[in-house]
């Protein structure tokens, strides 16, 4: 199981979390922590006709956390808010046991931690960031209406 | 005397159940529960299963005895003039919390209550709570390098203004041992209260409050080696005969009108509802076999133990060991970091080669600031562990270097 939850495209993709950079002018930036070992998350997204502009982060975590980290990275430019809000559920899906393949198929990388229950929260935190971040950017174009 | 770690584990049953590789070190999370405690545990749960302190039937009567007679036996572990002034409840936390709210009431605003950074969360939280509600001021003595608390700062952090210290007995992330005796000498200077949290400390022998000069004394017993859900909390007698009640319910009560209530004598003031019985009677049970253990022979393997834990560890490049280096005044319990790779993974990399360790901030965010890491990989020990656990953990740690750094 944990030779598995190692797998070479977890551990390649945890090393892409080493070289992010924060961007310079973010339209939103959130701290995530994970409460059970201090790992913490800063995300920066900047949006530009409805679209990821820019994605950002610093990550300290585990290999799980910057595996989702990079992912996350990597997949968000270009997307819209509608596109993370599935990846987010498909995340969620996954871990649950969902076989339906996920919009993002790079996302099955973390199939192995389904079986490790105390490991979802690593690699959701990325992922709870981003939709703390979405909801910041609701707020504000709603409270711009 | 006591026998050695192998023929120990045979009073514990899940080392029959789960044969090597199986090298159990997270002791300090929870210990794993003696046969004693077990046996008393089914056997209350299976022969004499009935609520305590007001059936007048024999099978009721028979599990308040029993539920008392769990009392004078954690007393005696931990060297309680009566059985009277243990409190039995959910565990550490739940007895902190009650040592703070009761405290809380003595306390004015500008009162100061002394922390140290070595604390777990549970005695620091329910301190802060109690602290915002009456407008007192938290310290706290900081930990060196070493992270051995700096007791020479205690004649500047006590002061006229000092009301509680709060301290644990043994840190849960560098096994230190609290020099009390300082500690209660200085509270005593000023008229402050001590509070312990010797949720650490007891799985490695008896305890005696008396000689260390406390005034509350908290513990779990799922680390005692008995069932979770039970703990306990020693109050000085003197103490506990003003202190008010932390929750309200039955059997704490000594009369109820709708107008208002009057309150039980300690300590059924202090357990609101139906205690835990089945779990504090095989605390009870826990207890009185640890009692019956040579302890000074327990000491020096746990001792010889540690000491290959931190040399081995110390040979191994990257490794950072949190606080004291030698076994002088430390438990069986070390905690450490590696270089490019996090806690969780070092532990789930152990665990393919049987080896049970904790990663992350155990609980001690600031203790873990003090020492600049944000968490760390701990490993502790308890009387049934032995040579082939240590190794077991130094191998597999080799091999995660391998694969992850």
């Amino acid at each position: 199981m944990s030779e598995e939850l190692y797998d070479r495209q977890i551990v390649a993709a945890a090393r892409e979390a080493g070289a992010a950079q924060r961007l310079a002018a973010p339209d939103v930036t959130v701290e995530e922590d994970n409460p059970l070992c201090g790992d913490r998350i800063a995300l920066d997204l900047a949006l530009a006709d409805g679209r990821v502009a820019g994605i950002g982060h610093r990550t300290r975590g585990c290999l799980l956390t910057r595996a989702a980290a990079a992912l996350l990275a990597r997949r968000a430019p270009g997307a819209d808010p509608a596109a993370l809000r599935r990846a987010i559920a498909d995340l969620e899906a996954l871990l649950a046991g969902d076989a339906a393949p996920p919009a993002w198929p790079e996302l099955t990388m973390f199939v192995p931690v389904r079986a490790v229950r105390s490991r979802h929260d690593c690699v959701r935190l990325p992922f709870l960031a981003l939709a703390r971040a979405l909801d910041a950017l609701d707020r504000r174009e709603g409270g711009a209406r | 005397m006591s026998p050695p770690a192998a023929d120990l584990r045979r009073h514990f049953p899940i080392f029959a159940l789960r044969p090597r590789p199986f090298h159990y070190l997270d002791s300090a999370a929870t210990g794993q529960i003696c046969a004693a405690a077990f046996a008393a545990l089914e056997r209350f749960e299976t022969t004499a299963r009935a609520n305590v302190k007001r059936g007048v039937y024999r099978l009721a009567d028979e599990a308040t005895q029993a539920f008392e007679l769990a009392r004078a036996r954690i007393a005696a572990y931990l060297g309680a003039p009566r059985a009277e002034e243990v409190v039995i409840t959910s565990g550490t936390t739940a007895a902190l919390n009650i040592a703070a709210h009761g405290l809380a009431g003595r306390l004015r605003e500008g009162d100061e209550i002394l922390l140290t950074a070595a604390e777990h969360h549970s005695n620091i939280v329910p301190w802060q709570l109690a602290a915002g509600r009456v407008g007192a001021r938290l310290r706290a003595i900081p930990v060196g390098p070493d992270g051995r608390l700096d007791l020479d700062r205690l004649d500047e952090l006590v002061g006229p203004r000092t009301r509680v210290v709060a301290a644990t007995h043994v840190s849960n992330v560098t096994g230190a041992v609290t020099d009390l005796g300082r500690i209660a000498e200085a509270a005593r200077t000023v008229g402050a209260t001590v509070v312990v949290d010797g949720a650490q400390r007891v799985p490695h022998g008896p305890v005696d409050v008396q000689a260390l000069g406390c005034d509350f004394y908290a513990f779990s017993g799922h680390k005692l080696f008995a069932a979770t859900g039970a703990g306990a909390l020693w109050i000085r007698r003197e103490l506990a005969e003003d202190l008010p009640p932390f929750q309200g319910g039955g059997e704490m009560i000594r009369r109820v009108t709708l107008e208002g209530s009057t309150f039980a004598p300690p300590p059924h003031r202090f357990e609101a509802g139906t205690p835990p019985i089945g779990p504090a009677i095989a605390m009870g049970a826990a207890a009185a076999w640890l009692a019956t253990l040579d302890w000074q022979r327990l000491a020096e393997q746990e001792a010889a133990l540690t000491a290959r834990l931190l040399a081995g560890l110390a040979a191994i490049p990257g490794v950072r060991i949190l606080g004291p280096s030698g076994t002088q005044a430390r438990c069986g319990l070390v905690s450490f970091t590696l270089d490019d790779v996090h806690p969780h993974d070092v532990c789930q990399m152990l665990d393919r080669h049987g080896v049970c360790l904790r990663g992350g901030h155990h609980c001690a965010q600031p203790l873990h600031a003090a020492l600049g890491a944000e968490a760390s990989v701990r490993a502790s020990l308890a009387l049934y562990n032995d040579a082939a656990d240590i190794d077991a953990l130094l191998g597999g740690l080799e091999d995660c270097i391998r694969r992850l750094a």
